[in-house]
């Protein structure tokens, strides 16, 4: 073990100083730079040993920056080459800002998977959240605003569950370090912490942020997004709650609910996000089964799946950028003129799918092995389900309504369309390759992950397997493609209860709050002060009317002689006309009740 | 382009790779009841040792799939596109 008296340089300061640098870099070097950086960072977490760094006491407790063992290096690795890839294919952007936003944002990334302790994870968590909503915002468009505050809300919100979380954690424990929680007995803070992770993972209904985020991010901006909110939250999913029974079934819950939800989808972008709900799911899953092989399964499906969901995210992205469209209803017979753009994202494709030969191959399939060979066959059946649905639409349906099918593009979409810029060709080119290579070449990652392997995908069974059901679900697919034909429509979903919800809420809080106000109003400012002002206009009348006419309602008199008396007492007190013998006996009373009580007590 | 011509070439024999797709489902199905090509040990359960148990399962898997969402579409889930911005007018 090496100590933190050793001098260790965060990744994340790499790219934090990095991005503070960043605004002052004269152009003619900028896109130097903007390339050297995530490569230090990526050169700097290969050349690190494990170990733990970067202790700092903080009050009662320890916080810990660097905490390097298997399970974080693994993440950190592709973390790392994510943020080239992202950069490469964001190079020409000329906002300085987005560019530091998303930087920033792996930082915080990088620095929540090295976090030792729960306190410097939470931390690196909210980084991430309020600099990751600058991808969005920076689109510029006032949807994009929108959707970025309704993504800001929620991930405060769960923030403010992990914080709350940990506070109670806090309570009962000696040290906050971000170990393994006790899944058989969980407490409320854990629960708490758990909801955070969760809500980070998008996992129904806590997913909404994601595709209402994503979809409107910028076309770069969604290339990151779609790398590191969730599988940080995978990642902290495997290290605190490994085994956690009831996460079995919400993955596979996820996995089902984003295939449901892409067939209904018209904006690629947002296929693609609900895709990432989905694969997400088979992570979910994993981590709930918690063997060595599911958590082997999980890691591996995390770095395959940012590598190939960056390359879709990078297809489609060219596609928005160079034509400005992103729905299938205004695209369409474009192969003509983005070739590369297509091969790339069928690459995507075919890796999330997990064709053999593609990297999803080697990694989905880990997890599905895993729920096998635990017996928990209901789970492997509907996760194998939910990949057939993967083909259909990220491997089938992205490609062909956007490449091929009806041409539904209008004739300025048309003229604009054409294969990206060099460096997001490149970044794609590189993506591609990646894919393939983790597909074909196996000790890649499985060397990586952080138990040893002995799981071969490449058996004949395996093979037979994947393809019957992948040919198979294409045979469908042009079976019924009239069914799958987009239309110009959105799927609602829970995010509906924020956003037409918070209407309701303000309409009763509208109602509710200034009804009450007006009735306080009524009361305080207006009934109570009359009546007290009728009172004191003659106190002592009101007082013997009130016990003379209950007296004279018992003695049987009518309402004239009622009448008559209430006049009388009137027109006593308002003329102080009253006997003195009357006064004398009250004052005789009173004077004598004084005196028993004096002598009783 | 060399990329373009390529998938002008082969969307010109459209017909023809239909038929090769179809030939290649069926020898799936063939490889796959045949013991030397497709070791069935790896099966996890009895169910799979049928022959082209994974071929229907993918067919049935899309079609379930395509119908219920669908069917959940149907539900008032599938809104037009100003359907927020509507509500809010």
């Amino acid at each position: 073990m090496i100590t933190s008296s050793e001098l260790w340089v965060h990744p994340s300061l790499i790219l934090l100083f990095g991005a503070l640098l960043l605004p002052l870099i004269p152009k003619r070097v900028r896109q130097g730079y903007l390339l050297l950086v995530p490569i230090l960072v990526f050169v700097h977490i290969h050349g690190m040993a494990q170990g733990t760094y970067g202790e700092v006491p903080f009050l009662s407790w320890t916080l810990t920056f660097g905490r390097v063992d298997a399970l974080a290096s693994v993440f950190g690795y592709i973390m790392a080459l994510m943020a080239i890839l992202g950069t490469l294919y964001a190079l020409h952007v000329r906002k300085t800002g987005e560019l530091v936003a998303a930087w920033v944002y792996v930082a915080g990334s990088l620095g929540a998977i090295y976090a030792g302790d729960l306190l410097t994870l939470f931390l690196f968590w909210e980084l991430m959240a309020f600099s990751s909503v600058f991808l969005i915002w920076y689109r510029q468009e006032s949807d994009s605003l929108a959707a970025g505050f309704r993504y800001l809300l929620v991930h405060a919100a769960g923030g403010v569950s992990l914080l709350a979380g940990i506070l109670l954690y806090s309570r009962g424990v000696e040290s906050l370090a971000f170990v393994s929680f006790n899944v058989q007995n969980l407490g409320a803070g854990e629960w708490l912490i758990l909801i955070g992770f969760i809500l980070n993972a998008a996992v129904p209904p806590l997913h909404a942020w994601l595709p209402d985020g994503y979809g409107e991010a910028t076309f770069s901006g969604s290339v990151f997004l779609c790398a590191f909110t969730t599988k940080t939250a995978v990642y902290a999913l495997a290290r605190g709650f490994a085994g956690l029974e009831i996460l079995i079934p919400l993955g596979v819950v996820m996995a089902l609910y984003g295939v449901v939800y892409a067939v209904l989808e018209n904006d690629c972008r947002r296929l693609l996000a609900y895709h990432i709900v989905s694969q997400v799911g088979y992570m979910v899953a994993g981590v709930g089964i918690g063997t060595q092989l599911a958590i082997n399964g999980v890691c591996a499906h995390a770095f395959a799946h940012i590598l190939y969901k960056g390359l879709l995210f990078m297809g489609c992205g060219s596609v928005l950028y160079m034509t400005g469209q992103s729905k299938f209803t205004e695209l369409g017979g474009l192969y003509k003129k983005m070739p590369w753009t297509f091969l790339f994202t069928l690459i995507g494709g075919l890796s999330i799918s997990a064709f053999p030969l593609f990297s999803g191959f080697v990694s989905k399939s880990m997890t599905v092995q895993a729920g096998f060979d635990e017996h928990i066959l209901w789970a492997a059946f509907l996760l194998t389900l939910a990949s057939a649905g993967t083909f259909l639409h990220t491997g089938l349906k992205v490609p062909y309504f956007i490449w091929f099918g009806k041409n539904h593009c209008k004739p300025e979409t048309w003229e604009r369309a054409a294969d990206p810029p060099w460096n997001m060709n490149a970044a794609m080119a590189i993506t591609s390759v990646l894919c393939i290579y983790i597909g074909i070449y196996t000790p890649y990652l499985y060397n990586m992950l952080p138990y040893p392997v002995d799981y071969n995908p490449y058996t004949s069974y395996h093979i037979s397997e994947a393809m019957q059901v992948l040919l198979f679900t294409m045979l469908g697919f042009f079976l019924l493609i009239k069914k799958l034909q987009p239309t110009a429509t959105i799927a609602i979903d829970t995010d509906w209860f924020y956003r037409i919800g918070a209407s309701y809420f303000y309409k009763g809080a509208d109602k509710g709050a200034n009804s009450l106000n007006t009735m306080g109003d009524q009361i305080a400012m207006r009934r109570v002060p009359n009546a007290l002002a009728r009172f004191f206009a003659m106190p002592g009348g009101h007082i013997q009317w009130l016990l003379m006419r209950t007296l004279l309602r018992a003695g049987g008199a009518t309402e004239a002689q009622i009448e008559t008396e209430r006049q009388k007492v009137a027109q006593r007190s308002r003329e102080g006309s009253y006997p003195v013998g009357g006064s004398v006996l009250l004052a005789v009373v009173f004077l004598s009740l004084v005196s028993i009580l004096f002598f009783l007590f | 382009m060399i990329l373009v011509r390529l998938i002008d070439y082969l969307r010109d024999r459209w017909s023809l790779l239909v038929k090769l797709f179809l030939v290649v489902l069926a020898l799936l199905v063939v490889a796959d009841a045949l013991p030397f090509i497709v070791d069935k040990e790896k099966a996890h359960t009895a169910a799979e040792r049928l022959p082209g148990f994974w071929s229907l399962f993918g067919f049935v898997s899309c079609v379930i799939i395509i119908y219920v969402s669908k069917l959940f579409g149907g539900l008032g889930i599938m809104r037009i596109e100003d359907y927020y911005n509507d509500y809010f007018k």
